[in-house]
């Protein structure tokens, strides 16, 4: 019996490399100077539900993921590797939310799905670092959440057993199904993008982005209907304005402050003697070591 | 976070060749399979397309996977367990995530489940691969031998072996032997018929087999009891599942440690005949070894690419007597040296992998319908360039990869003689490159065919009349008198009409072919972007210096020196 999965995932700026026009004079992160990536634990989260899909047949893997019409890319990037639909929560009623807003449009939207058995998110996003949105979609879902997950070790019989990377060590867990799992850093890498699948899909488009294709593209679509990214805007989910967006996100940021490292320069120093010599004089002559 | 292929243009330059409109176009049918595939292009740009993005998915796994895990795999190799091969850790996350990422079988037709793609793109990925980790092309690129059974295997075969290829089953070619190396004539592996059960079975060793252990191996058999030429040989395929197989040992080899290098005993082990009987040697071992010189030029070509970039780094950061010693004339004229070679030997590779692609898909399309008598011309022009350029490709390369990593363990010096750094592992990689699949001597005798027949010759005044830029005309009076030069030399060699006097002078004189065909590919690229412009001028005046100095060396000898040569035994 094949499951039924969604996979959560947000296109985020990539904080990794944060260069020196990062933030704004404003204290609020620009967007425009980052590259927008996969966010990286929603691929370790991924790669749960495609092992899951690999392991019980007929198992079918959604992509879930809200933002702005660019945001595309990110299902494209999860059909490449072997997801089998993907959704795009996208409306500018969204924009503004903080996690509760968020997860309660996530959760508005997951309910118009087909039936999950398990929901699959990272552990939190690396633009926010809040960890909030996987836990408040179980909660408004009403399903057990399973946080922290490294391996999900089975899936069968509406029970759902996973291992969990805590701080001193791991424990194996087990929920009834459906349930909302997210997922560490600490579980395996997701699996490169299939040649097949990217030539497959790379043409795959939301209605908005159709917009401005060419001929060639519409007629492609016509043979080939899995070329079409659904869209969900807020007529499509049932839901309360007043809950989202800004209107519907209580946080407020209070107060920014830049932060700025007061490193001292870095040195560079290779394996070789001579400068392993120096290093061991100055360390001994400013009396850090000695 | 690293991407071989986005952080290196040379690639999309090279990927981006005016030529690869009509090797798409060829290749694809006209974009025939696209009502058929999903995954087929709808037309020229699209294909593109698709190569760049495969090219960027292997160029992540190269940067992100199998760089990272060259030096554990270089350290633990594989080793043999229960008579089976088993990887290093590292080489079998490489290999799952070029199986997962769907890049074996690149170049098989779609119908086997392939990507259908050229040999320029999937040259281009053995280039990349090679960069990361020159010992894993080795099983990745081995891939070859499908190409193998999709020339000349039956279709029943191809249906059977080449799906599982795709899937990512391993391949391996089954040739040397203990007493039969650079002369496979002399190949003694025997091949039974045996008439009750209709069944092929070979009884002998192989040795020095790369990736022995592979799920289908191809395999050069002595078929004809009683003969002792390579008229005697045939093609058989062997497929691991029938267990027939003893692993004696895997060899503690110099580099490329990670490829397994087998001794294989076969005993009355089950066997496919590919093809006709006797035309193992003659034909198809033929074929699959161009096949791998043109993977050992790209695997020469990527080599050269890590060495050159390993030690530039080094060069700009190493400081001696108070700056980079990038910035002394000694360390700064080796690196120019070596880009100029690196560049000239990538566009002999990418020129060849084009003819090899022209010649290929014109063959495979006269087996579907008759090709016109312009095609079948062109068809023919292409394959007599890929055998002339397939050995010179495979020598210069290699060559060249060699004294890049030689360079650069120089430029890094005492601490490129440690283990601490990749050069020296680079080093040592390299030295295979101008050793199997024939050696540079070996390419030689080969190439030596298109001095002697003139096909070079008719190649080089070819690009001559190549439109130019007037900025650029002088090179070409450069590569004008390097070419009179090379064919003054040529007919004094020859007028002497002695075959080992020929022989003598093989190499001196394939190589004066090559730095000027080098030297017009350079030019060529010149004329497509400006960037190449001094690398061409390094490498042509350079060339002009170096060929000057073998035609004197050519003019002042004689058929009597070779005496002086000659070893002696009563001496």
């Amino acid at each position: 019996m094949g499951l039924k999965i969604i996979v959560l995932a947000k296109q985020v700026p990539d904080t990794r490399n944060v260069g020196k026009d990062a933030m704004k004079a404003d204290g609020t992160v620009n967007r425009a100077a980052l590259p927008a990536i996969f966010n990286p634990e929603d691929l370790n989260a991924l790669e749960q539900a495609l092992r899951l899909k690999d392991k019980y047949k007929g198992t079918t893997v959604t992509i879930l993921s809200m933002g702005p019409g660019r945001a595309a890319d990110i299902i494209r990037e999860g059909l490449y590797r072997g997801a089998d639909k993907g959704y795009l929560l996208t409306d500018r009623a969204f924009a503004g939310s903080d996690t509760l807003a968020t997860s309660y449009a996530i959760s508005r939207a997951i309910l118009k799905l087909e039936k999950a058995d398990i929901i699959i998110a990272g552990r939190q996003a690396i633009d926010g670092d809040t960890a909030q949105v996987g836990p408040q979609v179980a909660e408004k879902l009403g399903m057990p959440q399973i946080t922290y997950a490294e391996e999900i070790i089975s899936a069968e019989k509406n029970k759902i057993v996973v291992k969990r990377r805590l701080e001193r060590g791991v424990e194996t867990v087990e929920s009834p199904l459906p349930a909302v799992i997210t997922v560490n850093s600490s579980a395996p890498a997701c699996r490169p993008r299939n040649a097949k699948l990217l030539m497959k899909y790379k043409h795959a488009k939301t209605i908005t982005e159709s917009q401005n294709a060419s001929e060639d593209y519409i007629n492609l679509t016509a043979d080939r209907p899995f070329l079409i990214i659904p869209e969900m805007s807020v007529n499509d989910i049932d839901a309360d304005a007043k809950w989202l967006g800004l209107t519907g996100s209580p946080t407020k940021v209070k107060k920014i402050e830049n932060i700025v490292f007061q490193a001292k320069e870095a040195k560079r120093l290779t394996a070789a003697d001579d400068e392993i010599n120096d290093l061991m004089k100055e360390l001994i002559a400013n009396h850090t070591i000695g | 976070m690293a991407n071989f292929f986005t952080d290196n243009p040379d690639l999309k330059f090279h990927l981006t060749h005016p030529l690869m409109k009509k090797i798409v176009a060829l290749k694809e049918r006209n974009f025939a399979d696209k009502d058929t595939f999903e995954y087929a292009p709808i037309d020229f740009e699209d294909a593109m397309d698709s190569y760049e993005k495969i090219l960027d998915i292997v160029g992540e796994i190269s940067g992100d996977i199998i760089a990272p895990n060259a030096e554990s795999v270089d350290q633990q190799g594989p080793k043999i367990e229960n008579n089976e091969v088993v990887y290093a850790d590292g080489t079998k996350q490489n290999l799952e995530a070029i199986v997962d990422a769907g890049l074996m079988g690149i170049t098989l037709p779609r119908k086997y489940e392939g990507l259908n793609f050229p040999i320029v793109p999937y040259i281009m990925a053995a280039d990349i691969v090679s960069r990361a980790d020159a010992g894993f092309v080795n099983i990745w690129g081995l891939q070859d031998c499908a190409e193998t059974i999709n020339e000349f295997a039956s279709e029943d075969q191809k249906e059977r072996y080449l799906p599982r290829i795709c899937k990512g089953e391993t391949a391996a070619m089954d040739l040397t032997e203990p007493d039969a190396g650079s002369d496979l004539q002399a190949v003694e592996l025997k091949a039974r018929y045996d008439e009750k059960t209709g069944q092929w079975y070979l009884n002998g060793v192989k040795r020095f087999i790369t990736n022995g252990d592979a799920h289908i191996s191809l395999v050069l058999a002595r078929s004809e009891e009683g003969t002792h030429d390579g008229r005697g040989l045939s093609m058989f395929i062997y497929d691991r599942n029938h267990k027939a197989l003893t692993i004696r040992r895997i060899e503690n080899k110099m580099g490329i440690k990670g490829s397994p290098t087998c001794e294989l005993v076969f005993k009355d082990a089950p066997a496919e005949l590919v093809g006709s009987r006797k035309m193992g040697l003659i034909k198809y071992v033929m074929a699959l070894m161009n096949g791998a010189r043109l993977g050992i030029g790209a695997q020469s070509v990527g080599i050269s690419e890590a060495a050159y970039r390993e030690a530039i780094e080094y060069a700009k950061e190493r400081e001696q007597f108070g700056k980079s010693i990038i910035k002394f004339p000694a360390v700064y004229e080796m690196l120019a040296v070596m880009k100029s070679k690196l560049d000239a030997s990538r566009s002999l590779l990418y020129e060849t992998s084009r003819y090899v692609d022209l010649y290929k898909t014109y063959m495979h399309i006269s087996e579907e319908r008759k090709l016109e008598p312009d095609e079948r011309k062109e068809m023919k022009k292409y394959q007599k360039l890929a055998d002339f350029f397939t050995p010179l490709l495979k020598g210069m390369a290699s060559e060249y990869a060699n004294q890049l990593a030689y360079d650069a363990v120089q430029i890094h010096g005492g601490s490129g003689f440690m283990k601490d750094y990749p050069v020296e592992r680079i080093y040592r990689d390299a030295r295979i490159t101008s050793i199997y699949e024939g050696t540079t001597q070996l390419q030689v005798v080969a190439a030596i065919r298109g001095v002697t027949t003139g096909g070079y010759l008719l190649r080089i005044r070819e690009f001559e009349a190549m439109p130019l830029k007037p900025e650029l005309h002088g090179y070409r009076r450069t590569l004008i008198i390097m070419t009179d030069e090379y064919e003054k030399v040529v007919k004094a060699v020859t007028d002497v009409n002695d075959l080992e006097y020929v022989d003598f002078h093989a190499r001196r004189m394939v190589e004066m072919a090559g730095n000027i065909i080098m030297g017009y590919l350079l030019l060529l690229d010149t004329e497509r972007d400006t960037k190449y412009k001094t690398s061409t001028d390094i490498f042509i005046k350079r060339g002009k210096a170096d060929n000057h100095a073998k035609a004197n060396f050519i003019f002042n000898s004689s058929i009597d020196d070779l005496g002086n040569y000659k070893h002696n035994d009563s001496e």
